[in-house]
């Protein structure tokens, strides 16, 4: 026997996925594949966690039959994939390939790793309170530096596109890579031998192998920046005026308002946005002319009706559900407007003696107990949400208008005062004002953490690390929702600045919040 | 039946004497107890054994035709029980289960069997579910094995070594009266493959012969004086007549080279990754051989005294490969060769890890260490080491953008409102003790519901929580699914609460299978199928056992009225445990039995109305409380297509089934407006046509007109 030299090895192949991605499928296929090409096969499969959307590993061998006919005995295979001796890594989706090279199995000197690289988003990102995803270069960067040779692509639109599964677009660049030893032809009797949707599965299949042999259809540049549609001359000029760094996100900002309210609107966002422009820092005008913008657009039921009922909307539904020719759509909205919002929709006065008055309260409460759902695509409905948009002009009058005004005048009035000292400490300023969104008690809790965080930041003014501080604060107020969190880390900082004054927060900030 | 259709399989197991079976090793058992003449099956599913069950499940023709019954047992115990059978009959029987959890339940069975002995063959197929993607904690069946005296076979990971372990399992226990347990780990049972069919047996001695002229043996019964008569059976005569089976038949096998004085053994499953480890070190090739003797226990209980001895006499040192804890055969060999002053010294834990699953890696890295300390010359001729290492500085790069992603609720599961209730009940009165059960269901213990303190095991949800019962505050929940209720929770739970006047909230989930050991049916499910009593309601049943204050919710997606409910049972005066019936069907089954009958009906043009959901990008402002608040699959992010914001939206993708949720928790949780329900209407009728032009007309003509800004 001779171990070293010359020795007949088996092909491995490993497939990461996740539950419902047709992996079991594509192991089929391969092992179907290599039966009718003139090799032995062995899959291996931990299934229980596939069927669940968990990550898996199925795991494949091919061996010569020829090589074993020669041997007189059958080839001792193994089961699961061997850290440095793997020839293929077939991975479904970009944080799988990752967690391949993070596993061992893709290695410079044999592996060819051919990734899906569309994302399907881990819980821990998806439940983030802001933005939890993770950096999709250092997955580029590590499957680059790990695999021989990287084939990567968005493998999850080409499926989409023929109706197919991710699984069919791999089997096809699989095939395209030419790392098996079988024609194409082969791949496609299998996916016919198989006879479950083999139509589409072979058009996801024919649309991965051209991706791998003709290089990948690179997708249509950016669109330009959108035409911003501010018609009023005034605004133009004046948006013209200001440094360009700022303008891109002034003018998102002016056809917003104008958008939400009216030109007179955005001019006074303009107003406002003008003091902090004039300070000459991009970066910090650029954020605060982000956060003026949104701040100035908070969304409330009017702003809801208004959307929910336009053309463009309804265009869109049809277009994320994929309606067909002669299908009918019916939308309906989920919306649970409680008392606090039909006061913030009135007129302040009005608002305020709905919000004091116990037995209107009361009566507002009961009607409002439950959540509506209303059908938009009926006329009902819609009538509904059109008069509820017609109260636009009476928006600026509104209890929830004066309340946001006094808020951003504030904020705004902190920002000056402090970017005066502290440029750093201001960007973190205008940062903050980003905890504030959503709606209901998503929004107070965001309102809540943002006032702490807006007292403090006065504080702080004058030492060093402010800005560090702050932005750690920020960081955990979204941590979690109630902020538990951010009543940690300022009883920490309680306790760290001795004599330097109290920290707004004492005892469980939830409490604070609520 | 299961909703999914085994029929193919099912077909496999009529192959007759020649003919090549393909497929899963799990399913090269079920052949396999055909082939050798079984009289009768019984199991409990769970993975990686579940299979098995469902195939027979769909095997009646076939099963009638031989004179097998199959027994889908109600748990673990009763389907070791059915063993009984061949206490007194020459009568093959198998009955199957998952590892050492399945073990745990049957044991009571197990032993008494073992106690008396066997005339047939019994035959105990345990999944052992050990390593990565296993679902449970990790244990030994070998233990089981060891207290018991039953015979334990772990033969090679390849169909023809599966098969003839069946056939001589049952020859082993009935040349040595003992039941045998033949150990699967979880990748032997889904290791495709094929072996040389032989046909179908139809028992000789049936079951009617037992019925017609039952026969019975007071010394096989576990009773003094014979109890104390079988312990000494057990050392006296089966062990040895084990060991003189195991021996002429050769079960274990050695694959002896040139001396290399030193020497590997190892459990039989282990040893396709065992010899690919060696041949990747250099010291073997493809087909078997070896440049170091291999010792391959295909029965790793009990072990053969004279093998050993014979295997390391002469050598300087073995290395025992023995995959998980404690080391039942490290130590014993360590026995026999004191016995038999053997100075070959052995080494096992010492060299490979005492806990964890025995990978590729690990088992390579034990291999080298060991070779390294006794033959380092043999190394040299080690092709270059794997080029893992290179990879490391790309392993490190990634570790922040790889996070874990466990198993978790399907797209739709009726489960997850359930849940999402829970957390609104919490918002409101506080966190509570939550005792968990084994199901699907268990996964609320991660994010993002993060709900659960403990598990103790499958129907114990509400025996968890037993102790917690005290003048307070607060009541303990208990979730149990309606496997757990069926498998022992009845009695273990409920009943175990009435009695003992538990004040506990106990929810049932109720999704009409067994859901998490893949859609197998219960006494409970809806499905009518011709060999099983389905459709007996769970409610009757807590009532039957004294529960007074039940509440079914025939709709688990009423996120509202489920959290409505849930806070009644936390504070109402009513004495007695509170069990809330929590009821709908399982999403992945339903999909399975719905899916592809819509799409044939709206295929004949007939009038089919779907519904999913989505959200509107202009009005969701990324703070993802509702993913928090549902964690669906289908529920997930994207890049937010305004210019001002930079947090992702959240989106629903096109998997969604429009089970609801997300319309219910927004009403429920005062979300946000930005879901919504579109139902599409194949094949519409024509005044659905006329409605929907009529309506388009006015709503066009109500329309405000299109600010330029607002389009895409």
């Amino acid at each position: 026997m001779n171990a070293s030299a010359g020795r007949v090895r088996p092909i491995t192949v490993a497939i990461l996925a996740m539950g419902g991605e047709g992996g079991g499928v594509l192991a089929d296929w391969i092992v179907d594949l290599a039966e009718h090409g003139g090799y032995l096969a062995q899959a291996t499969s931990v299934p229980g966690v596939a069927q669940r959307t968990g990550a898996t590993i199925y795991y494949v061998e091919l061996f010569p039959q020829s090589a074993a006919r020669a041997a007189g005995r059958a080839p001792v295979l193994a089961l699961m994939p061997f850290p440095g001796d793997v020839d293929v890594v077939l991975a479904s989706e970009f944080m799988e390939a990752g967690r391949a090279v993070q596993r061992g199995f893709v290695t410079p000197d044999r592996t060819t790793l051919i990734a899906s690289t569309h994302r399907v988003y881990a819980m821990t990102e998806r439940i983030a309170l802001a933005d939890g995803r993770v950096d999709t270069r250092a997955l580029d960067e590590a499957c680059r530096a790990a695999a021989k040779r990287f084939i990567g692509f968005d493998m999850a639109s080409l499926a989409e596109a023929s109706g197919s599964l991710v699984s069919a677009v791999l089997f096809g660049a699989l095939a395209g890579a030419a790392v098996l030893p079988f024609p194409r032809g082969a791949f496609e009797a299998a996916i016919r031998r198989g006879g479950v949707g083999v139509a589409a599965s072979v058009a996801a299949f024919t649309a991965g192998f051209a991706a791998v042999v003709d290089g990948v259809p690179t997708p249509a540049p950016e669109p330009p920046a959108p035409e911003t549609g501010i018609d009023d001359p005034g605004l133009r000029a004046r948006l013209a005026e200001l440094p360009g760094a700022v303008r891109e996100v002034a003018a998102a900002g002016v056809a917003r308002l104008v958008d939400y309210q009216d030109a007179a609107y955005a001019r006074a966002y303009l107003d406002r946005l003008q003091a902090i422009v004039g300070l000459g820092d991009a970066r910090l005008a650029d954020e605060v002319a982000r956060q003026l913008a949104l701040g100035m657009a908070y969304e409330d039921t009017i702003r809801v009706a208004e959307l929910k009922i336009r053309p463009a909307r309804f265009a869109r539904v049809r277009d994320e559900v994929g309606l067909a020719e002669g299908q009918v759509l019916e939308i309906a909205e989920f919306m649970h407007p409680r008392t606090e919002e039909i006061a913030d929709t009135l007129p302040a006065p009005l608002g305020r003696w709905l919000t004091r008055t116990r037995w209107a309260r009361r009566l507002a409460d009961r009607l409002t107990r439950r959540g509506r759902t209303v059908a938009t695509t009926s006329i009902g409905g819609f009538v509904l949400l059109r008069l509820v948009a017609a109260l636009k002009p009476l928006r600026r009058r509104s209890l929830r208008f004066r309340r946001e005004d006094v808020s951003l005048a504030s904020w705004l009035d902190t920002l000056a005062r402090i970017a005066a000292q502290d440029r750093a400490l201001a960007l973190e300023v205008a940062s903050a004002r980003g905890l504030v969104k959503g709606y209901g008690d998503t929004h107070a809790h965001g309102a809540a953490k943002f006032d702490i965080l807006m007292q403090l930041a006065t504080r702080l003014l004058g030492r060093a690390d402010a800005a560090e501080i702050l932005a750690g604060l920020r960081r955990e107020a979204l941590a979690d929702e109630e902020g538990t969190r951010l009543g940690e880390a300022l009883r920490r900082l309680e306790a760290e600045l001795p004599g330097h004054g109290r920290v707004p927060a004492r005892g469980p900030v939830p409490e604070a919040i609520h | 039946m299961a909703e999914r259709s085994f029929k193919q399989e099912v077909e496999k197991l009529r192959l007759g004497a020649g003919a090549e079976f393909r497929g899963e090793g799990i399913l090269a058992v079920t052949k396999a107890l055909l082939q050798a003449g079984v009289a009768y099956v019984s199991g409990y599913q769970g993975a990686p054994i579940s299979h098995l069950v469902d195939v027979l499940n769909d095997a009646g023709d076939i099963l009638e035709e031989l004179g097998v019954r199959f027994e889908s047992s109600a748990n673990e115990a009763a389907a070791a029980a059915a063993l009984a059978a061949s206490v007194n009959y020459p009568i093959r029987g198998a009955a199957t289960f998952k590892a050492t959890v399945g073990t745990n339940v049957a044991s009571d069975a197990l032993a008494n069997l073992a106690s008396g002995g066997v005339t047939g063959g019994a035959l105990i197929i345990v999944g052992e579910d050990y390593g990565e993607g296993s679902s449970i904690m990790q244990e030994r069946s070998h233990a089981f094995a060891m207290k018991s005296q039953i015979w334990l076979l772990d033969p090679r990971p390849n169909l023809p070594s599966i098969v003839a372990a069946v056939e001589q399992g049952f020859e082993l226990s009935e040349a040595s009266r003992t039941p045998v347990m033949l150990e699967l780990r979880i990748r032997a049972c889904h290791v495709t493959g094929s072996f040389t069919a032989r046909d179908n047996v139809r028992p000789a001695y049936g079951l009617k012969d037992a019925l017609e002229r039952p026969h019975r043996d007071v010394s096989r019964i576990v009773l003094p004086p014979a109890s104390y008569l079988h312990e000494r059976e057990k050392v006296e005569q089966r062990w040895p007549a084990a060991v003189r089976f195991i021996e002429e038949h050769r079960l274990n096998e050695m694959f002896a080279a040139d001396s290399a004085e030193i020497g590997i053994v190892m459990q039989g499953g282990l040893y396709n990754n065992v010899l690919r480890a060696l041949e990747l070190i250099g010291l073997a090739d493809c087909f078997g051989d070896s440049r170091i003797p291999l010792y391959v226990l295909n029965v790793t209980y009990p072990l053969v005294d004279a093998e050993f001895v014979h295997f390391c006499a002469g050598k300087k040192a073995v290395l025992i490969v023995e995959e998980g804890q404690p080391e039942f055969i490290e130590q014993a060999v360590n026995t026999i060769l004191r016995r038999a002053d053997l100075q070959t010294r052995v080494d096992g834990k010492n060299m490979l890890p005492m806990a964890g699953e025995y990978t590729g890696a690990v088992v390579r890295e034990g291999l080298r260490k060991f070779i390294a300390r006794y033959r380092p010359d043999l190394l040299a001729l080690a092709p270059p080491a794997p080029v893992a290492e290179a990879g490391h500085g790309a392993a490190a790069r990634v570790a922040d953008a790889v996070h874990a992603r466990p198993p978790s609720f399907c797209t739709g599961c009726p489960e997850r409102p359930i849940f999402t209730a829970m957390k609104l009940v919490e918002r409101e009165l506080g966190p509570y003790h939550v005792s968990c059960d084994i199901g699907c269901h268990l996964f609320s213990i991660l994010p993002p519901f993060n709900i659960g303190n403990t598990t103790m095991g499958y129907g114990l949800g509400a025996a968890g929580a037993a102790a917690l019962n005290a003048p307070a505050a607060r009541r303990a929940i208990a979730v149990m699914g309606d496997g757990g209720l069926w498998h022992n929770g009845l009695a273990s739970s409920i009943g175990n609460a009435v009695f003992n006047r538990s004040d506990n909230v106990i929810v049932v989930v109720d999704n009409g299978y067994s859901a998490a050991t893949g859609g197998q049916d219960l006494l409970s499910s809806a499905a009518e199928t011709p060999r099983r009593a389905t459709g007996n309601p769970i409610e009757t049943a807590v009532r039957g056992v004294g529960v007074k204050w039940v509440r079914t919710l025939t709709h688990t997606y009423d996120v509202a009225r489920m959290r409505d409910t849930l806070k009644e049972a936390l504070t109402t005066r009513e004495p007695g445990p509170k069990v809330i019936v929590a009821q709908s069907e399982c999403m992945l089954n339903k999909q399975r039995r719905v899916r592809p009958m819509l799409r044939a009906r709206a295929k004949a043009g007939e009038r089919v109305a779907r519904e999913r959901f989505g959200v509107d990008p202009d009005t969701c402002t990324g703070d993802h409380s509702c993913i928090r608040l549902s964690g669906c699959p289908s529920l997930t992010i994207a890049p937010n297509p305004d210019p001002l914001r930079r947090e992702p939206v959240t989106r629903v993708i096109s998997s969604c089934v429009g089970c609801g949720l997300c319309g219910e928790v927004s009403h429920a949780a005062v979300l946000c407006p930005s879901f919504y329900r579109a139902r599409i209407i194949e094949n519409p009728t024509a005044w659905d046509r006329f409605k929907a032009t009529f309506r388009a007309a006015v709503i066009g003509w109500l329309q405000p007109r299109e600010p330029r800004e607002a389009r895409p």
